[in-house]
Formats: structure tokens, sequence, C-alpha cells
């Protein structure tokens, strides 16, 4: 039981990483990837919020949204999979804004520390993406949390590397206009070349 | 408004001010679904419809909406446009569908659309908000497509399905390039094509932060020879 949720962390991280394999959280990933310190306090609150709403997702799917799971209800003819969108962002939109209040009245050092990232986080791809994909899986609940958190840990990864690599980049002597966004294109490509490597493995 | 301006908010977007290469909107899906040229059709007539319909809806409304909540109601905008937009290719072209797995769904957290329906749709006028919408998702169409013409032509030879460069796998000459069909080389290319637009626009590029003093403090050789 224990590896098997091991597998899932680990195939998330590395090998179907949501930035580097999937491509998802691409516009943040580069916009907010200058510094070290930034890219860090972004990356937890991805962890954060993508442990809270995937398996949030998960639970709505299964016991409204699926074909047949509104038969508690008396309804075992519905299918409501056609507003699964609407309500996945709703629920992100929603923890979101919870999680802001929460942390602003008992954690204060976080809120201060995340600031403008936390709000920025409903628009992010990779947090919808994880959701879609997690539907798209078919996973039970259990895996749904560790899914949610690898997504999470793997997107935080990503972008706290490019930062560490564009921060050494200010002091090289690029090519006038490859210089910021297009340099960063290509230092991107040669690390999901890199991550890759890993696709060949089989847990 | 003269028809001069509603040109210009129409091709701004196309080239001067490109979603993808400058304003860095919308960039996961340019990755992801560039590797066959008719799959990147379906997706950037998606967007295009999304963007320039929720610019328009938004910009209707735009008075009666309270700021606070302004990012919810843009949201269902949005994401009811993109259900629209999912159904109907359900409905009518399953298989592709099925080749864009969840990217349709991410349109709807595609910063093009948010991003314009903050920065454009919530200001101006309906009709010039569908215009700069329909321009965006131009902007967006032109890289993809360029993008996805290089990895399909180079990579199997082939354009929309039709043989255009014989593989050498089936009798022709040309060497298939399989390094374009993996995802990691849309990013490059696109870092290419950015480094292109930049040589072409200079005022883009951005100023490097830290100067190295080889190049342009150099001591200049002539001059301390005058001195001796």
């Amino acid at each position: 039981m224990f590896e098997h949720y091991l597998n899932i962390f680990i195939t998330t991280v590395f090998i179907e990483n949501i930035a580097l394999s999937v491509f998802l959280g691409m516009c943040t990933f580069i916009a907010i990837s200058k510094k070290i310190d930034a890219a860090f306090g972004l990356g937890i609150a991805v962890i954060v919020v993508c442990l809270i709403t995937v398996p949030l997702n998960n639970l709505i799917y299964n016991s409204i949204l699926k074909e047949g799971a509104l038969a508690w209800a008396g309804l075992p003819d519905a299918n409501l999979e056609f507003v699964g969108l609407i309500s996945y962002i709703g629920v992100i939109a929603a923890a979101v804004q919870i999680l802001e209040m929460f942390l602003d009245r008992f954690v204060p050092a976080l809120y201060n520390a995340l600031g403008v990232f936390l709000p920025l986080i409903t628009v992010n791809c990779a947090i919808l993406g994880a959701s879609l994909f997690m539907i798209e899986k078919d996973l039970r609940f259990g895996e749904s949390v560790v899914y949610g958190l690898g997504a999470g840990v793997g997107w935080a990864m990503a972008i706290v590397v490019l930062a560490g690599i564009r921060e050494k980049l200010k002091y090289s002597d690029i090519p006038e206009g490859l210089q910021g966004l297009g340099m960063t294109f290509l230092i991107v490509g040669l690390m999901s070349f890199g991550f890759m490597s890993f696709g060949g493995i089989s847990l | 408004m003269t028809v001069k301006q509603y040109k210009q908010v129409l091709a701004k977007p196309l080239l001067e001010e490109n979603p993808i290469t400058l304003q860095i909107l919308g960039i996961c899906s340019a990755l992801a679904v560039t590797s066959n040229l008719s799959v990147t059709l379906v997706m950037c007539v998606a967007l295009t419809f999304v963007v320039s319909f929720s610019n328009l809806f938004i910009s209707i409304i735009r008075n009666y909406i309270p700021s606070s909540v302004r990012i919810i109601v843009q949201m269902t905008i949005i994401a009811s446009l993109v259900i629209v937009v999912d159904e109907l290719l359900k409905a009518y072209d399953y298989e592709t569908s099925k080749k864009l797995s969840v990217f349709v769904g991410l349109i709807i957290t595609n910063c093009i659309v948010m991003g314009r329906a903050e920065a454009f749709a919530m200001k101006e006028k309906p009709y010039l908000s569908f215009l700069d919408g329909l321009g965006n998702g131009l902007g967006y169409s032109i890289i993809l497509i360029a993008v996805a013409i290089v990895r399909e032509l180079f990579g199997t030879g082939t354009l929309m399905g039709y043989e255009i460069l014989p593989l050498v796998s089936n009798g022709g000459w040309y060497p298939a390039n399989n390094l374009l069909l993996l995802p990691p080389s849309s990013f490059i290319l696109i870092g290419l094509m950015i480094w292109g637009i930049r040589a072409y626009k200079t005022d883009q590029i951005e100023p490097n932060e830290y100067k190295l003093s080889g190049h342009a403090s150099a001591p200049d050789l002539s001059k301390r020879e005058l001195n001796v």
C-alpha cells in the first residue's frame, strides 16, 4: 500500500513533472523565476493549494458530478460531468480565497512571505491541470492526495532550479535580443530535455 | 473611433505586442499541442473564439461588475465559453478532442484570456474589446502555427497529414528529425523565434542588468598609443 503511494509520488515529481514534462503553469514559471526567494515562495504556495484543491475536486467529482454519482440523492441517471470545468475552477478560486483569509488571520508570517502570489495562483494552469489530470487518471481519494502533493512539489522544484540558473545567467554575455525571455525559453527547453531522461524509468 | 484605430487594435498584438513573445501569456498550450498542424489549428480556433467572445461579454457588463468579485465573474464567463467549445469538440471532432485532452479545459486558465479581460475588456467598449480579443487570438495563432509547421514538416515530413518531404523509411530522401517531435523542442523554437523578432523589432530587447565590462568600456588602445 505504502509502496503504491510512493510510486505515484515519485512518478508525479520526476517522470511526469507538471512543469517540465507536461508544461503547465508556464506563464508564472517564466515570469516569476528571476529570483530564488520569490520562486521559492511561489513554489510553497503552489504546493499548499495543490494539496488542498486536488483532493477536494476529487471528492466533488466522485460524489456529485460523475455519472450515476448522485444515486444517494435519488437521481441515479444524472450525469453532471459537463459542469466539471466550472466547478473545479470555482473550487480553486474559493480555496485560494479561504486560504488567504486563514493565513492572514493565523499565520501572518507565511501570509506576508507569499504576498501577491497567492491570488495569482487561481489563474495558474498547473493547479487546474493537476485537477484535470487527476480526473483523467481516475484516481481514488487517497491517491489524489498524494498526486496533489507530488504535482505541487514537482512544480516548486522546477521553478527553484530555473531561478537558480537565471540568477547565474545575469552575469553571462548573451547576444542582444536573446537576453531575458529568449534565453529563458532555451534554458527551459534544455532542462526539459534533461527531465525526459526520467521518461524511460518504470516503477 | 476611426477605422484606423480599429485596425490598430486588431493588428498590434500580431507582431508588436504578441501575447506569447512579448507579454509572456498563454505559453503552456503553445508547447504541448504543436506537434501536429491540424490539432494546432483546432486549438487556435478554440482559443480565438473564447478570447474574443469573453472580451465581448465582459466588456458589455463591465459597468455592472463590482470590482471585489470581478475575478470570479470573469472566470464564470470564460469557463462557460470553454464548456461550450469543449462540448462542441466532443460532439463533432471526437478524435481531436481526445488528442487535445486537458488542454481545451485549460483555456480557462490560459492567461491570454484572463489578461486581456483584465487589461482591456474592463475598460473599453464592447466592439473594440472584441477586436482586441480577435487580434490577440490571432497573434497567439501565428506563433503556434509557425511552431507547428516547423515541428510537423521537419519532424515527420508531412503537413496536415499530407506528405511533403518523402521520408527515407518510405523510400524517399528525407531523414526525419525525431528531436522536433519531442515537446521540449518547441521551447527552443519559440526561443529562437523571439530572438528573430527582437532582431527586427529592436525596441523589444530587454536591457542586461549587469553589463559586462569587457566590450563596452574596454580600454581604447589606439588612444593610449597617442599618449605615449
